[in-house]
């Protein structure tokens, strides 16, 4: 009879970029059970953002930095659907090539975590380089790298000009060919795949049973992408794998990479001319709903408004809330050494979960 | 850069306390080819034993603050304390939310402060030089009064 061993992981650990704490059950060398303490990020974010609907999109963009643009997009969209306002189409396909914009840059950066939670330093440096093109192209149509800020209630507030499509177009054929090469090393890599194949399952079940979203679910094998009814009109199919694991969750990545920058190229070539955006007044009143892909899930903004500036209640929901708490039924019956690469592979972004 | 014999190479820990991740996401790419800090010798370790200087991230909450005291007292001296970006320096634009305590200099002293929002990696190598000639400053004092 061996004693159970009680491992804490974080809040402060090289692995996670944020504070996370993972109290893990140990019998010898394997995981029998894992408890995940949340609130070390909470910042109180719903309630600052209810105090004046003008700069909730600032706040907005702020409860998340690597999703920021589709926090201040689902924001928007609410808003829009209360004033009743209909976006220019040009300024839908801006929102929705600069959403893409920011998922290539958001699972650049989770595959090379993981690369990097496997001890890959050199594969996580190449993808950091092909990351920080990225940056710089987004940096040059929006001017922030970060938190882009170009969303306004009704619309956006900066153009993708001729010049800058053309400029966006070569800059994402040289990413797709160098990146190419980097998805060959994790397809086919015999210690990426011995190191995540078979490892952290999560069984069809057990994703339905814990409501995971992104690609965590489609990893295991559940066609959900809200993708599929706001990208009608490109032709959008979710990719979809059945084996759940570490390894399904990477690959599931590795080709949404490529299919946004199919999308993208799409996009710009329906761009369609016209305004940027309408005009707003007054103050908002009554109730809207609005759900978005984001890289890591879909993102859920519920708004209640009563005719003031500041608004009743904003409610959001965020795909790590639910993907992290699948993490419990991942980890028993894996090996300590798995631990961060599981973790990683669910792409926890702890800033979104709990605000 | 060539460093002088002088000057050691301090390694880094990055600690976030309740940042939205873009100023971490930002200290990733300082590590990574483009900008590349360990030209300057630093690197990014995960044990505070190890660390000379500490880079924190956002706005510090209240559940972080006492973690945030403690990971700083394990740090041996001399150390060197780097806000990144506007919630590290000031608190802003979370002061006066419910769960957050204010800036990191409400918790523990700060030496460099690091403004932008998200901080550009530019302006972060600025204020990393800046504490390693800080953090060369203070080792030398020590020196002298030992």
């Amino acid at each position: 009879m061996t004693k159970t061993t009680l491992i804490p992981v974080g809040p402060q650990h090289p692995v996670f970029l944020e504070p996370l704490n993972i109290s893990l059950k140990l019998k010898e060398e394997t995981v029998v059970g894992a408890e995940i303490n949340y609130g070390f990020n909470h910042r109180g974010l719903e309630k600052a953002m209810a105090a004046d609907f003008r700069r909730t999109i600032y706040m907005c963009e702020r409860i998340c930095g690597i999703c920021s643009f589709y926090h201040s997009t689902a924001y928007c969209q609410s808003m829009e659907s209360l004033f009743k306002v209909e976006v220019p189409e040009r300024a839908r396909f801006i929102r929705l090539v600069m959403m893409e914009c920011q998922r290539l840059t958001s699972h650049t950066l989770a595959l090379g975590h993981t690369a990097e939670a496997m001890g890959y330093e050199s594969l996580f440096m190449q993808l950091f380089r092909e990351r920080e093109a990225l940056m710089r192209l987004v940096n040059d149509i929006s001017g922030n790298r970060v938190h882009y800020s170009i969303n306004t209630i009704g619309g956006v507030r900066r153009d993708i000009p001729m010049e800058k499509q053309k400029e966006m177009l070569s800059v994402l054929d040289g990413l797709e060919t160098r990146f190419a090469k980097l998805a060959k090393v994790f397809k086919d890599d015999r210690t990426i795949k011995e190191r995540t194949i078979g490892k952290g399952v999560l069984t069809k079940e057990m994703a339905k049973k814990y409501c995971v979203v992104g690609p965590v679910a489609r990893a295991s094998g559940i066609p959900e992408d809200i993708r599929t009814s706001y990208c009608r009109d490109l032709d959008f199919q979710p990719i979809v794998r059945d084996e759940g694991d570490s390894y399904a969750r990477s690959m599931v990545r590795v080709d949404e990479t490529f299919q946004s920058i199919q999308l993208i190229r799409k996009a710009l070539t329906m761009l369609p001319e016209g305004p940027l955006e309408v005009p707003v007044k007054g103050n908002p009143s009554g109730e809207a709903f609005i759900r978005l892909e984001a890289p890591r899930g879909e993102v859920i903004y519920y708004v209640k408004a009563k005719g003031t500036v500041d608004l009743e209640r904003i409610k959001v929901k965020t795909p790590a809330f639910v993907n992290v708490a699948a993490l419990s039924a991942m980890v028993p019956g894996c090996e300590m050494p798995d631990i961060p690469v599981i973790t990683v592979s669910v792409d926890p972004c702890i800033c979104c979960t709990e605000r | 850069m060539a460093t002088r014999n002088d000057e050691l190479s301090p390694w880094i820990l990055h600690f976030d306390t309740g940042s939205c991740n873009g100023c971490d996401i930002e200290i990733w790419s300082l590590l990574t080819p483009r900008y590349d800090i360990e030209r300057f010798g630093m690197i990014n370790k995960g044990n505070p034993k190890h660390a000379d200087i500490l880079l924190v991230t956002g706005p510090v909450t209240k559940k972080c603050a006492t973690r945030l005291k403690t990971l700083y007292d394990m740090m041996p001296d001399p150390k060197l304390v780097v806000a990144c970006g506007d919630c590290a320096s000031t608190g802003a634009p979370f002061v006066g939310c419910y769960n957050v305590c204010g800036g990191v200099d409400s918790v523990i002293p700060v030496d460099v402060y690091v403004p932008g929002c998200a901080c550009r990696p530019e302006v972060l190598i600025d204020g990393v030089v800046m504490a390693l000639q800080k953090w060369n400053e203070k080792r030398t004092m020590e020196e002298v009064k030992a």
